[in-house]
């Protein structure tokens, strides 16, 4: 079991949660896991062709799986994943 | 170069001043310093009062905007006296209240590719206070291009971003988010809402990183990017590496001047009417009171969120929050005509392009939404 961490801007497609609980012994398997668990979320992280889409960052511990091995990137136990995403807020306007 | 401090600068920096890390030399390095605010709304309130506060000899505003009650939740560099007022003015006089000893460059105008290098040339440090992807990728390019560091923070409901992008150190903006989200993903605060302390909390941080790059101490953020989220009160950081592919930073970089920045983000950016659904959708509040005179039961469509339909509503309408309109539209008919309405008219225009691809046709979309509903038509109800 691995914390996977949901930012504001999409816990509205986890039922609100801010973190879900996910199996898998790689980045891959625990992003399946949670897109059969919330499958709303799944267009705003995968692409049509099932790529994560570029503005989205994961990160284990504190690197991200960019600059590890991508989805192939081991989680050990007891590592943290945070999704991040681009957000733009502030008030210019 | 201003080489020494009068008395009653040394008395207003005196907190400064006992501080070994600033000290007198600190202190005269801040006053010979200049920063450039890209935004005067609720990131750059905070951030240019802590600034104007600590003896920042020049600071830049950036902003086109007049202040609205709507800002005074969270900007609190302006006031209920000056709502009505050009931000940059506003913010100006309050600043030089606060420390009438520095210079206050003010730009009443839009942050764009044709004006941006010739105002942030001048800056030592950029900090980018804006709320929207195009700007933010042109303040990123701007300060890679000029050298300078780009103080970054972000918000979104409860959620904070800060770093510190400088290209000749560590990764720039673009190397951590090489591409914005289509149009329509991330909704902006407008649409949103933001918890009014947040964007305090990260301006400040902002305000903080400004502060030790211009002396040269502690760890700046740069390499690193803290998140913040105020209802978990979490702060967590990660590691951001420079992205060998980056286009304006990377060795082989193919992006060398300023582009169409609302074209690569596919969103209009500043003066932006996404309010509208396109030609031949868009209905007038006045249109909507004619139509409902003579067709009392006309369907409206209200696709807010539940908690938005307290604040204000329309009697009548039927509610489905556009979250929720590709799932529920089996109870529309399609052969029944529709007006379409949201807050300002954006979300609407949403509504309508899910439904239009469903194949509704007989719909409208309320211009300015509830709002302007509210302003024109029955003004017995409030603004949000």
């Amino acid at each position: 079991m691995t914390t996977l961490r949901i930012p504001t801007p999409l816990r509205a497609y986890t039922s609100g949660k801010g973190e879900v609980q996910v199996t898998g012994a790689k980045i891959s398997e625990a992003l399946t896991d949670l897109t059969n668990q919330f499958p709303a979320i799944k267009p705003h992280i995968f692409n049509e062709g099932g790529e994560l889409r570029p503005f989205v960052n994961l990160f284990v511990g504190e690197n991200n799986i960019k600059d590890l091995q991508g989805v192939d990137t081991p989680i050990k136990d007891g590592e943290k994943i945070m999704l991040i995403p681009s957000i733009a807020g502030g008030n210019y306007g | 170069m201003v080489e020494e401090l009068s008395h009653q600068q040394i008395l207003r920096y005196s907190r400064h001043l006992l501080m070994p890390e600033v000290g007198l030399q600190g202190q005269l390095k801040l006053k010979n310093s200049s920063v450039l605010v890209i935004g005067t709304g609720g990131l750059g309130s905070p951030v240019a009062l802590y600034l104007a506060a600590a003896g920042i000899g020049r600071i830049g505003l950036v902003d086109y905007d007049t202040v609205d009650s709507s800002n005074l939740q969270r900007q609190v560099i302006h006031g209920t006296s000056t709502v009505g007022k050009l931000k940059v003015e506003s913010a100006r006089d309050r600043l030089t209240d606060l420390n009438p000893d520095i210079q206050i460059d003010i730009f009443n105008e839009p942050y764009t590719s044709e004006n941006a290098l010739r105002i942030a040339k001048d800056y030592d440090v950029i900090i980018d206070g804006t709320d929207n992807f195009p700007t933010r990728y042109l303040t990123n390019d701007v300060s890679v291009f000029l050298g300078k560091p780009n103080i970054y923070g972000s918000i979104f409901r409860f959620d904070g971003q800060v770093s510190v992008f400088y290209a000749k150190e560590g990764p720039c903006y673009r190397c951590l988010f090489p591409e914005p989200p289509p149009p329509g993903l991330v909704p902006s605060c407008a649409e949103g809402g933001v918890f009014g302390v947040l964007p305090g909390t990260i301006g400040t941080l902002q305000a903080t990183e400004a502060i030790k790059i211009l002396l040269g101490i502690g760890e700046p953020l740069i390499g690193r990017l803290l998140l913040y989220n105020a209802l978990d009160m979490s702060f967590d950081f990660v590691k951001l590496k420079k992205n060998p592919n980056c286009r304006v930073c990377g060795p082989n970089a193919d992006i060398k001047e300023l582009i169409d920045y609302e074209e690569f983000c596919g969103v209009p950016g500043h003066h932006a009417d996404d309010t509208s659904a396109g030609a031949g959708w868009d209905i007038t509040p006045q249109e909507m009171q004619e139509r409902l005179k003579l067709d009392p039961n006309l369907l409206l469509l209200d696709v807010r969120e539940p908690h938005e339909l307290e604040i204000v509503s329309i009697k009548g309408a039927k509610n489905i929050p556009l979250g929720e309109v590709a799932q529920r539209m089996s109870e529309l008919d399609s052969a029944e005509e529709m007006v379409v309405f949201c807050k300002r008219g954006s979300r609407s225009a949403r509504a309508i392009e899910i439904l239009s691809s469903a194949g509704f046709k007989k719909m409208k979309n309320l211009k300015g939404g509830i709002n302007a509903w509210a302003e024109e038509v029955d003004t017995s109800l409030p603004l949000y």
